[in-house]
């Protein structure tokens, strides 16, 4: 009884000790990660910093880490040439957010009408192929020339940009629909427009919310691409005059505003999406 | 449901058969534009309220069959009737079970039981008590919200059956639904079935390459030729109900009836075998 009891008590604290021992091993290997993880930042930013420093000549082209912050201080503080720093990125963000929103709504509407017609599909299937091999950022030029220097022309290049992403795949999410899962709503009684509804637009869904992480991004580039092009505001306003006037340290602070900006949208479209497809089965992250 | 035949009544004898496939023939045309002829000149009745099991060798259009009764698929020639009249496109009474799971991924169990009432106009609150008494029914109380892939096989399963149960079909078309799942699972799946299928009073086609699974549920054993599908033979089950799967393995009677029935079965599963060996490329 004791002896047997013992014997248990002593394998319960050797697997205790086990378990223990593998949490510290992942928890070496998570400080080892993060550990590299700002190594390297800091290796990369301190040798560009070095770098530059030692020689003042290729700091006129690279410029440096420490201006570039400073840069980016001096705008936040004292505001741009073109006005407050806020300002020039709200127009940005205007610009590529309602892009992206018209953008999106529009490929995900065409591409599961389109879908959901083999006829049309079959037809039009030519033209979508021809429409994403063009290069749909020179439109910009043709939307500055329509539709000014406003916003508009911007808006319009980002949609450009982004509805052909999102159109591409809701259109394959919708054909990749599994027949069984058709099938069986059909024999359940669902009609055209239920089948739609609760089959369709669900197994399509991640197909979508993937293409709009990517899409986002891309909206951010035809605002500024268009901004670049011919503007009054903005943040590609902002490179272009400080490219204008040789200053590397203003086209990298923009850079890393775009940057910044980029991420907190990635991260938004992530929550989103972990909300919409929650009926998924966890995909182990890191 | 029950409305829908009284309806019917006066129009067609009672006693029409639930099936009939007349003469029917499909073929179709592969994507490399090859002619494909799944079934030919194929003949067969199911009676109300009769379980006909049918089984052939892999590939032969067994599933088409299955396909042709729900109006998924038109016959090229020959006619299927349900109940006396001609399948016009997919009928109400019919409840379907897939071989791979088709349950909605998306939805939790009580959503995807409730699906088929909700499809056909049902309120939402009757359809949820409804499916609340169906996933009972199938012994998954406490699993209500959880998602398939939460499931293991053999329940997703049991949501599959309750799915197609609920609606009360008089027609129960089954495509191998086990045949994905573990011999143990399948063995108490195809008990539920028998159960859940005695109390609906359903005719069903339940399509399997599974010799005993064929013979331990069915009242009759269909037996097909190896593609295009013809019938070769019909064969009785004359096995006492209600009938436990578990048990009926080792009963005398059924280990006869396998070997006549395989007999018949072998030669057909030599022919497709041999045709599929040949056809592999060396």
């Amino acid at each position: 009884m004791t002896s047997s009891s013992s014997l248990q008590t002593q394998s319960v604290g050797a697997a205790t000790e086990r378990s223990q021992q593998a949490l510290n091993a992942l928890r070496r290997r998570h400080l080892t990660v993060n550990f590299w993880r700002v190594m390297i930042a800091v290796i990369v930013l301190g040798g560009w910093e070095t770098a530059s420093r030692a020689n003042p000549h290729g700091a006129f082209f690279w410029s440096m880490p420490s201006k570039i912050a400073q840069q980016v201080w001096t705008w936040m503080v004292e505001g741009t040439s073109q006005g407050s720093l806020w300002a020039q990125i709200g127009v940005t963000m205007q610009e590529t957010v309602v892009g992206f929103l018209l953008g999106a709504l529009g490929g995900i509407i065409g591409g599961i009408l389109l879908g959901r017609n083999r006829m049309l599909a079959d037809i039009f299937s030519v033209y979508i192929k021809i429409a994403n091999s063009i290069p749909r950022v020179v439109l910009g030029s043709i939307f500055i020339i329509t539709l000014g220097l406003g916003m508009a022309s911007k808006i319009a290049l980002a949609f450009v940009m982004v509805f052909f992403v999102v159109f591409g795949n809701a259109f394959q999410g919708v054909r990749e629909a599994d027949r069984n899962l058709i099938a069986n709503a059909r024999i359940l009684g669902a009609s055209s427009r239920q089948l739609t509804t609760s089959v369709v637009i669900p197994s399509a869904l991640s197909w979508i919310t993937a293409s709009l992480h990517v899409s986002f991004g891309f909206a951010l580039v035809g605002a500024v691409v268009g901004e670049f092009l011919g503007s009054r505001q903005g943040i590609g306003l902002l490179i272009a005059t400080a490219q204008g006037s040789f200053n590397a340290a203003g086209v990298f602070a923009s850079m890393f505003i775009l940057a910044v900006v980029a991420l907190v949208a990635e991260g938004l479209i992530t929550l989103l999406e972990n909300a919409v497809l929650k009926w998924r089965p966890a995909v182990s992250q890191d | 449901m029950s409305g829908y035949t009284a309806e019917l009544g006066p129009r067609v004898s009672s006693k029409q058969p639930a099936i009939e496939l007349l003469n029917v023939t499909r073929s179709f045309v592969t994507p490399n534009g090859q002619m494909l002829t799944a079934i030919r000149d194929f003949t067969m009745t199911v009676g109300r309220g009769e379980f006909v099991a049918v089984v052939g060798p892999t590939g032969c259009g067994k599933s088409t069959t299955l396909s042709l009764i729900t109006g998924l698929a038109q016959p090229s020639s020959g006619e299927v009737r349900l109940f006396g009249s001609p399948v016009s496109g997919i009928d109400p009474r019919i409840g379907f079970v897939f071989q791979q799971d088709a349950v909605f991924p998306w939805r939790n169990v009580i959503d995807n039981v409730s699906a088929g009432p909700r499809f056909r106009g049902m309120a939402r609150p009757q359809a949820m008590s409804l499916a609340q008494d169906w996933v009972k029914r199938v012994g998954l109380s406490g699993f209500e919200r959880h998602y398939p892939h939460q499931l293991s096989g053999g329940m997703r399963k049991r949501v599959a059956l309750a799915q197609t149960f609920i609606n009360g079909p008089e027609i129960l078309l089954m495509d191998e639904p086990f045949s994905s799942l573990d011999v143990q699972t399948r063995i108490f799946m195809q008990d539920e079935l028998l159960r859940l299928w005695e109390t609906s009073g359903a005719s069903v086609v339940f399509v399997t390459h599974d010799l005993e699974e064929a013979i331990g549920l069915a009242d009759r054993v269909i037996v097909l030729t190896s593609g295009p599908a013809t019938v070769k033979a019909s064969y009785q089950v004359p096995l006492p109900r209600p009938r436990v799967l578990s048990e009926l393995r080792f009963d005398p009677q059924f280990v006869d009836i396998s070997r006549t029935i395989w007999e018949d079965l072998r030669s057909e599963v030599m022919v497709s075998y041999q045709r599929s060996t040949m056809a592999t490329p060396a």
